[in-house]
């Protein structure tokens, strides 16, 4: 037990390691820090609320007057209206995320470590959720239960995330099944649901944080996708994907308000994925 | 081979039924009627019209009807837009999203494969390395964000390209078939580069070099083909992607595809549309797979099935 503790932490270690040499991982991760932070307290630093409207300041473009980005033709300002854009899709992205890997988890580690029948039924069900037009399904489901309820879109989207997680999880579980300690702990006779939390799920951790790492912006995509066709969060609310079909809306007059929005969701979607990727160099040595 | 191409396209008809019974009673849980409107109808009014349409049984009851419909190839009539079937509406609309998505598949695979086989035969070369660039950013950069940029480049300033609206010339075609096909083109690329770049290391390989072979022979008759199985094994999944960026595409370039229906029905609560949309999308989706799956046991004999 202490052994396997000590070689976990060791194991854990050197992939910090890796991933603190990675150069791309670390600019990464530093701008989405950045980011993070500016999200968190750049709002506060205006003047401005996201949804005041301006009356003598419509449609002004960045840099020339106290609203530092511009506003959009109903005089909100830009800078802030982004930075709340970030925050809900930061906050998506993780929550998102958080539900995918529960229940993807859960789902595959007790799927990977019974086998036999329950898991053959259990990945079935994992099959045919996979063939269905999921996207058409949440996009439906969205608009009918409530447009610009964030719950239901956390949901939603959380909803979709978790099969590939079952997945890799299972295969993973399977593989641990007769390994000795699992068997020890069988012979000591620990309850199944304390074998799969204390024993299966810490085992197959690593390939977890990768795919939750690669899966956050893919929830973020996808929020901005539902707003950008105009079934995620409604007006006076900001996220990025909304923000970015005004802008291609008014496009030819006021470019700024395509760009700045367009430009944040690109940057913050690189980042996370460099991340993911450096986490998923760092954790899986073969990978290259 | 033909009978397990025979067992899967049967598979897609228990699917497809999966589909159609829980979209039909999700759509169902949600608040809200076809006929709400922001004035209001009078009660008498609205529960005649939801008698018209049947929606006043038992939901249980609308379903067999629903299904009964589907056995005969009727999807229904749309409950918002007066006088017209939902095949109608599909049959208007899916001319556009089909060219749109076959021109994006065929431009995709047009450039991503040249572009694969390109960078593996010249590995870390600059030609590599731009072509993986590429690549990372033709997948990061989402299709809400390419098209409007694309419109504003090149239609807005440049005067290219048409900016919005839907006729048969490359003027209209350019930009939304770009739109599409380039996050599929990068997937594409990347694929072909890491197949290829394996296979080229394979020892039956080496033997086509080693009995003389001129290097063009190497790589058209032995390395292309199977190289070329998890790119196709990827169409599946494409046309997926293709379709949800459709819905997009559509949007950002005012294209009358079905793309928009989809919305709008879940938003007028538009039940027979809605579900229209889902069906014709899910059997694509299906399709697709099928045909990908099929194509791979082609290609790679060692999982070919019995």
């Amino acid at each position: 037990m202490l052994d396997a503790a000590v070689a976990e932490r060791g194991a854990w270690g050197r992939s910090w390691g890796r991933l603190r040499r990675s150069r791309s991982a670390a600019l990464a991760a530093a701008v989405l820090a950045a980011i993070a932070v500016l999200a968190a307290l750049g709002p506060m630093w205006s003047a401005f609320p996201y949804d005041k409207l301006d009356w003598q300041h419509i449609a002004v473009p960045p840099l020339v007057s106290a609203h530092w980005l511009g506003t959009d033709r109903l005089g909100r300002d830009l800078y802030v209206r982004t930075l709340y854009g970030v925050r809900l899709s930061l906050v998506i992205g993780l929550t998102a995320t958080a539900v995918s890997v529960l229940i993807g988890v859960a789902w595959g580690a007790t799927a990977g470590f019974l086998g036999g029948r329950v898991d053959g039924v259990m990945m079935r069900i994992v099959d045919v959720l996979n063939s269905l037009p999921y996207l058409f399904l949440v996009i439906a489901l969205t608009t009918l239960f409530g447009r610009g309820n964030p719950y239901v879109l956390f949901a939603a989207i959380g909803a979709v995330g978790w099969i590939t997680m079952a997945r890799i999880v299972r295969g993973q579980a399977l593989s641990l099944r007769h390994r000795l300690f699992i068997e020890a702990a069988v012979a000591s006779g620990a309850s199944t649901p304390r074998i799969v939390l204390k024993h299966v799920v810490p085992n197959v951790l690593g390939p977890v944080v990768v795919y939750a790492a690669l899966t956050v912006p893919q929830m973020i995509l996808f929020e901005s996708f539902l707003s950008f066709l105009g079934l995620g969060v409604q007006e006076p609310l900001a996220s990025l994907g909304s923000l970015i079909r005004d802008g291609a809306e008014q496009m030819s007059s006021a470019p700024w308000l395509l760009v700045v929005p367009a430009s944040v969701l690109v940057t913050l979607l690189l980042a996370c994925n460099f991340l993911g990727d450096g986490l998923r160099d760092a954790l899986d040595p073969r990978h290259e | 081979m033909l009978g397990y191409a025979l067992r899967r396209s049967a598979a897609i008809i228990p699917a497809l039924f999966l589909i159609v019974t829980v979209s039909f009673f999700v759509i169902r849980l949600a608040p809200g009627g076809p006929f709400d409107t922001e004035q209001g109808l009078p009660p008498q009014i609205k529960a005649n019209l939801e008698a018209a349409y049947g929606l006043d049984r038992p939901l249980i009851a609308q379903y067999g009807r629903y299904l009964e419909g589907l056995l005969h190839g009727q999807l229904g009539p749309s409950l918002r837009m007066r006088d017209v079937s939902v095949s109608e509406l599909i049959a208007r609309g899916f001319p556009v999203s089909a060219t749109l998505g076959a021109a994006a598949v065929v431009v995709a695979l047009l450039t991503g494969i040249p572009l694969g086989i390109a960078a593996a035969l010249r590995q870390h070369s600059l030609l590599d390395h731009l072509a993986t660039a590429c690549a990372v950013l033709g997948l990061a950069l989402p299709s809400f964000v390419v098209g409007p940029w694309l419109a504003l480049l090149f239609g807005v300033d440049l005067h290219w390209f048409a900016v919005a609206g839907w006729q048969l010339d490359a003027a209209h075609l350019v930009l939304p078939v770009a739109t599409l096909a380039l996050p599929v083109a990068a997937y594409i690329a990347r694929l072909m580069r890491g197949s290829l770049l394996e296979i080229l290391r394979a020892d039956f390989v080496r033997t086509a070099r080693a009995k003389g072979l001129p290097e063009t022979q190497v790589i058209l008759r032995h390395a292309l083909r199977p190289a070329l199985a998890p790119v196709v094994s990827y169409l599946g999944p494409a046309v997926a992607a293709i379709v949800t960026g459709s819905l997009v595409v559509e949007s950002v370039f005012a294209l009358p595809g079905t793309g928009r229906y989809l919305v709008e029905g879940a938003i007028d609560r538009d039940y027979p549309l809605v579900m229209g949309m889902v069906i014709v999308y899910g059997a694509l989706t299906l399709a697709a797979n099928l045909a990908a799956d099929l194509v791979y046991g082609w290609l790679d004999p060692r999982v070919r099935h019995a």
